[in-house]
């Protein structure tokens, strides 16, 4: 039954992988455009002669789009067949082999979630390897004593006749350089026993970073007349932060966020979106605040106040994800770049305009969202230099139905979407259909 | 031979090793170990070629590099540069900044007299 009721999200995203518009296969299957947008989105049951007319028209067997597979397992099998390069899995059958085999298919979502654990593991790892000053300054300093020694020893092995005050000389700068490359490796050594002993630090610094916004809810309301002491303190008192690095990034995010708050207090907001209404350029207006302001802490604030929670994400002017406050539906990739028709990234080619667009994000839910984007100049104003900036999206779920305004992905590898200029490399889920 | 080579690197076996091979070879040694006043010491002396290292007290050997080449004097003078990174960006980083050759430690002593008497041969 519960399948059943999907029956709409699976037609609608098999005419999306197909690159057919609603309205052309409303006019193929002879119902209006209103009626397939009912279907869709699961208000209208859906059966017998329209369902076969329709799987017809989107050249699949009616069983998928009644009986389809459980969702979870086959987006995970989705998201295994795209990142892989070295197969070529049958991508348009991943909704019959899920159904036939579910015990197989669940095996390779379960690999699938082990093997994206590994790899996060050794990006960990390499991250580590690549920033830790310790390890990098050990490492110079052993190569370094590695270069002397060999340079002298090749001295000593390859001039014939060496006077007896050089020979010396290398001699002990060999005796010296030998123990000096011993006792650093003795301490890289203790020093990599005791990182290995370190359950901690198997995240990066920005995930510790959301991980501990998370926690807070991105709420630090209750730090407003905090002193910078007892600021410093509450940072260092987070159990997620392991690391400085992790600490000197929080303390920037909730630097600000506190001067979110101050800005506009909960009792300011608390009147301006009463009843669910989100305004953020009237807010900006009415309290003569930044837009970015507005939007960092409607979602600070969405958790208590409105009746869905809001989601954030902010980059920087390469486009790389800093801030991010996750809402269902919503996708926002770890590792991959985001898809670039996101009003975020639009953002940044308009700076200070604010930018409202709604959204469908691909895939089997189709949900619908209402951004608001904006890009505002970091630091100080300089004459003669170009500022930077950061960019913000506040995303609002939507809970109405409606035609896709602007179909956007998660990101390329994992997007259906067929005829995207956008596209930074191939999907496997657009060749299906 | 008898072409003058300044080494700026700040360890001292390191620099003792490398006077002694160059040396033995005909070459006339001077050297330096900070990154402070380099640049100045390199527009001094105006070497046949510079052994630079890149981790130096005061200033990397990239900044050095970078300053020697917007100058017109040593816009075209050798430099061989030495590191303990040898990844693809280093060697960028070098080749970008005007390094005339790259060359990761831990070398041998063959490799860097082949270096010094092809650019300066050059």
């Amino acid at each position: 039954m519960v399948q059943q009721t999907l029956a709409g999200s699976r037609i609608r995203e098999r005419r999306v992988m197909a690159g057919l518009r609603q309205a052309e296969l409303a006019r193929q299957v002879g119902i209006s455009g209103s009626y397939l947008n009912l279907i869709e989105h699961n208000r209208r049951r859906i059966g017998g002669k329209l369902l076969n007319d329709i799987a017809q028209a989107l050249n699949v067997e009616p069983s998928l789009l009644s009986e389809g597979a459980e969702a979870a397992l086959l987006s995970a099998l989705r998201e295994a067949a795209a990142e892989t390069e070295a197969v070529a899995p049958e991508l348009e059958r991943g909704d019959e082999f899920a159904g036939r085999f579910p015990g197989w298919a669940g095996l390779i979502a379960e690999q699938h979630k082990r093997l994206r654990s590994l790899e996060h593991t050794a990006a960990t790892l390499t991250d580590r390897l690549t920033h830790d000053p310790h390890l990098a300054t050990s490492v110079h300093e052993m190569l370094t004593m590695v270069t002397a020694i060999r340079s002298t020893a090749g001295i000593l092995a390859d001039t014939k006749e060496i006077e007896p005050e050089w020979r010396n000389r290398f001699h002990r700068n060999l005796n010296e350089d030998s123990q000096r490359l011993a006792e650093g490796a003795e301490q890289l050594v203790a020093y990599l026993d005791d990182a290995g002993d370190a359950s901690a630090g198997m995240t990066l610094p920005l995930e510790e970073v959301e991980a501990m916004l998370a926690a807070h809810k991105f709420r630090f309301d209750s730090l407003v007349n905090a002193t910078p002491d007892e600021l410093s303190a509450f940072v260092a008192d987070q159990a997620q932060l392991t690391s400085d690095a992790a600490r000197d990034m929080a303390m920037t995010v909730v630097r600000q966020l506190r001067a979110d708050a101050r800005l506009l207090s909960l009792d300011m907001l608390e009147r301006q979106v009463e009843g669910g209404k989100v305004a953020p350029a009237q807010i900006a207006s009415d309290y003569g605040v930044p837009l970015s302001t507005v939007l960092r802490r409607l979602a600070a604030v969405s958790d208590e106040m409105l009746p869905m929670p809001l989601g954030l994400v902010m980059c920087d002017a390469a486009g790389t994800l800093m801030l991010r406050k996750p809402v269902e539906g919503f996708a926002i990739p770890r590792f991959s770049g985001a898809c670039p028709k996101w009003p975020l990234f639009q953002a940044l080619s308009r700076p200070m305009q604010a930018l409202r667009q709604t959204v469908t994000m691909t895939g089997r839910e189709a949900k619908r969202f209402d951004c608001y984007a904006v890009s505002e100049p970091i630091g100080t104003i300089q004459v003669n230099v170009a500022p930077l900036y950061h960019s913000y999206m506040l995303i609002v779920p939507l809970e109405e139905s409606g035609d896709a305004e602007a179909a956007v992905g998660s990101s390329c590898r994992v997007c259906p979407l067929a005829h995207c200029e956008g596209r930074r490399e191939p999907s496997l889920l657009a060749d299906v259909g | 031979m008898g072409k003058n080579v300044l080494v700026i690197e700040d360890e001292p076996n390191i620099i003792e090793a490398i006077s002694f091979i160059l040396s033995r070879d005909g070459w006339s040694v001077a050297t330096h170990s900070n990154g402070h006043d380099a640049v100045g010491v390199v527009q001094a002396s105006m070497p046949d070629l510079v052994i630079l290292d890149v981790m130096l007290p005061g200033k990397t050997g990239y900044d050095i590099l970078r300053e020697l080449r917007s100058e017109d004097a040593t816009q075209g003078l050798p430099v061989l540069m030495l590191t303990a990174k040898g990844q693809v960006k280093d060697r960028e980083m070098a080749e970008r900044a005007g390094a005339s050759r790259f060359m990761t430690k831990p070398f041998s002593n063959a490799e860097v007299l082949d270096a010094v008497r092809e650019l300066v041969a050059g």
